[in-house]
């Protein structure tokens, strides 16, 4: 199909809207994206004609659902080149996804004195399971930190894995600094040490390609919502030699063998980790998503990424005032920033009437906040559907701020 | 002094004569600069009704039967929305200030300012205020 700007715009129904009479500019896909009208309709179809449990039934419905749910699972294997559709699991998200590790691995290999290890960028939701785990265990998490232009340190990588280290979770790109961090090379360090590693690839999957087998990671996690899929689902994925020893997160139907009062098997893989009904529209709607994306070319979406982020940072620092957090040279379409003597919510509220989009605010990464010494930024975060004109727009709405403020 | 319906009248009448937005925000920016500072000894966590987004701090004291109230925030929209709520509430007693609603808000638009995913401070603001006019009402039927 190529990439033809003016075609995917409109392929996405939401954009076309105006908000308080100016065409909306959305500029928070950090957040959530939007759907392209392939996927609306394929949800819309599923509802209509199709809506049956999975997995269970011996009726047609329940088959033609069933066969559609797993061939989701073969489009997702192949998007992140997983080994076998054993090992892609359907979560409610990458926060689901996030909790079932922490809980499944803290069972099986977490004990009093043992180590987490997590960055200093990391969302809170790739902070929190682990803290819980923590409390749970009696484990102790560490930190990698990172430096001032939002780059991790990986040079301090190595003195904070030990022999205690359990379990690495890294975010792939940084939700607040737009910083894609070398989660290739934090593997390769951590698999000296036989330490599994978790990747959090909620604000990569959408940017790039994602090659599981290739980083060697044990554990990788995303959100549907975030990658122009239906919300309330996602996706681990998790080497299948690990998963078979990990014991289930949450207990119900289909996730088990045999049940008796006595006692329970489990059902194999994937299925141990999808306890009762899953949401399996989403599932199948992300998987629509993914075609769509496929369609487009994830290269190309990638190469005009790549040509919005320069444009954007030339713009941006074009604005006196302008302090940009998150600096680093990889790095995905996120803009994170605060203008000079203005409180972040103001701008927003005067971009929102602009009819721009963006969000203020720590972003779910209070630490990040916390290293700069600042209660909020506001984030400009852009994915293949935004254009050039668009920037144009937020810059504008930025001077206007600017004027209105100061 | 005009009573608590009026006030909040002529509040929403002031406002329709914006008819665009930012000229509304400009409007609430002056507010926010106009509003008298508060004494820095109230300028503390004790006072802090913390938004997550936009900090706004509140303290209130009863003078001679009626609520004085003083109040800030630290983002400036948010503040001119303050210094409103503060015009409208300050110097009333804690009897008037709960048996009026305060409908000016949602008249002039910026309903969704208040809403509890905002999360700018301002709804807990404007449940503090009226949980001094409980809790001084209550002091003084005490008394």
């Amino acid at each position: 199909m190529g990439f033809n700007i003016e075609q995917i715009r409109s392929d996405f129904p939401i954009l076309q809207q105006q908000v308080y009479k100016k065409p909306l500019v959305y500029l928070d896909n950090g957040a959530t994206t939007h759907k392209p009208r392939v996927v609306i309709e394929t949800l819309r179809e599923l509802q209509e004609i199709h809506n049956s449990s999975i997995h269970r039934g011996i009726h047609y419905l329940s088959e033609q659902m069933t066969g559609r749910y797993e061939a989701a699972r073969e489009t997702i294997r192949e998007f992140i080149n997983a080994s076998s559709t054993s090992e892609i699991i359907f979560t409610s998200g990458a926060t689901g996804s996030i909790n079932t590790v922490a809980f499944s691995m803290g069972e099986k290999y977490v004990n009093k004195g043992d180590e987490i290890l997590i960055s200093e960028m990391e969302h809170h939701s790739n902070i929190v399971p682990w803290q819980m785990l923590c409390e749970r265990k009696g484990a102790i998490l560490k930190v990698i930190p990172f430096d001032n232009t939002g780059k991790l340190m990986l040079d301090k990588v190595d003195s904070l894995l030990s022999d205690k280290t359990r379990i690495v979770a890294l975010t792939h790109a940084s939700n607040s600094l737009g910083t894609i961090n070398p989660v290739k090379e934090v593997i390769r360090m951590a698999h000296q040490r036989d330490i599994p590693v978790l990747v959090d690839g909620a604000q990569m999957v959408q940017h790039g390609e994602v090659d599981v087998m290739e980083l060697d990671c044990d554990f990788y996690v995303f959100s549907s919502h975030k990658i122009f899929g239906p919300t309330g689902s996602g996706v681990l994925y998790g080497k299948e030699a690990l998963l078979e020893e990990l014991p289930p997160y949450q207990g119900g139907g289909d996730m088990v063998d045999q049940v008796t009062f006595s006692g329970t098997t489990y059902n194999t893989l994937p299925f141990k980790f999808e306890a009762g009904t899953t949401n399996y529209m989403g599932a199948i709607g992300l998987a629509a998503a993914i075609d769509y994306l496929r369609s487009v070319g994830i290269t190309e979406i990638g190469q005009y990424e790549n040509e919005l982020i320069a444009y954007t940072l030339q713009k941006l620092k074009g604005i006196a005032g302008m302090n940009l957090y998150g600096n680093a040279v990889e790095r995905i379409s996120v803009f994170s920033f605060l203008l000079e003597n203005i409180h972040p919510y103001d701008v927003g509220m005067i971009l929102d009437k602009m009819g721009i989009a963006v969000r203020t605010g720590t972003h779910c990464t209070q630490p990040v906040m916390d290293h700069f010494g600042i209660s909020g930024t506001i984030r400009a975060s852009l994915v293949f559907y935004n254009t050039t004109e668009e920037v144009d727009r937020l810059t504008e709405g930025i001077g206007k701020s600017i004027q209105m403020l100061s | 002094m005009t009573n608590l319906k009026e006030i909040q009248q002529d509040i929403v009448e002031e406002f329709s004569v914006f008819e665009d937005w930012l000229d509304r925000y400009n409007y609430l920016i002056e507010l926010g600069n106009d509003l008298p500072e508060i004494d820095p000894k109230y300028h503390t966590n004790e006072y802090l009704i913390n938004g997550c987004q936009s900090k706004v701090w509140l303290h209130a004291e009863l003078v001679d039967g009626k609520i004085e109230f003083k109040a800030d925030s630290d983002a400036i929209i948010v503040k001119g929305i303050v210094a409103l709520l503060v015009k409208v509430l300050n110097g009333r007693t804690p009897a008037e200030i709960l048996e009026n609603e305060l409908f000016f808000i949602e008249d002039i638009g910026l309903r969704q300012n208040l809403s509890p995913t905002r999360s700018n401070g301002l709804l807990a603001m404007v449940k503090k205020m009226r949980l001094y006019a409980i809790a001084y009402q209550a002091k003084e039927n005490r008394n």
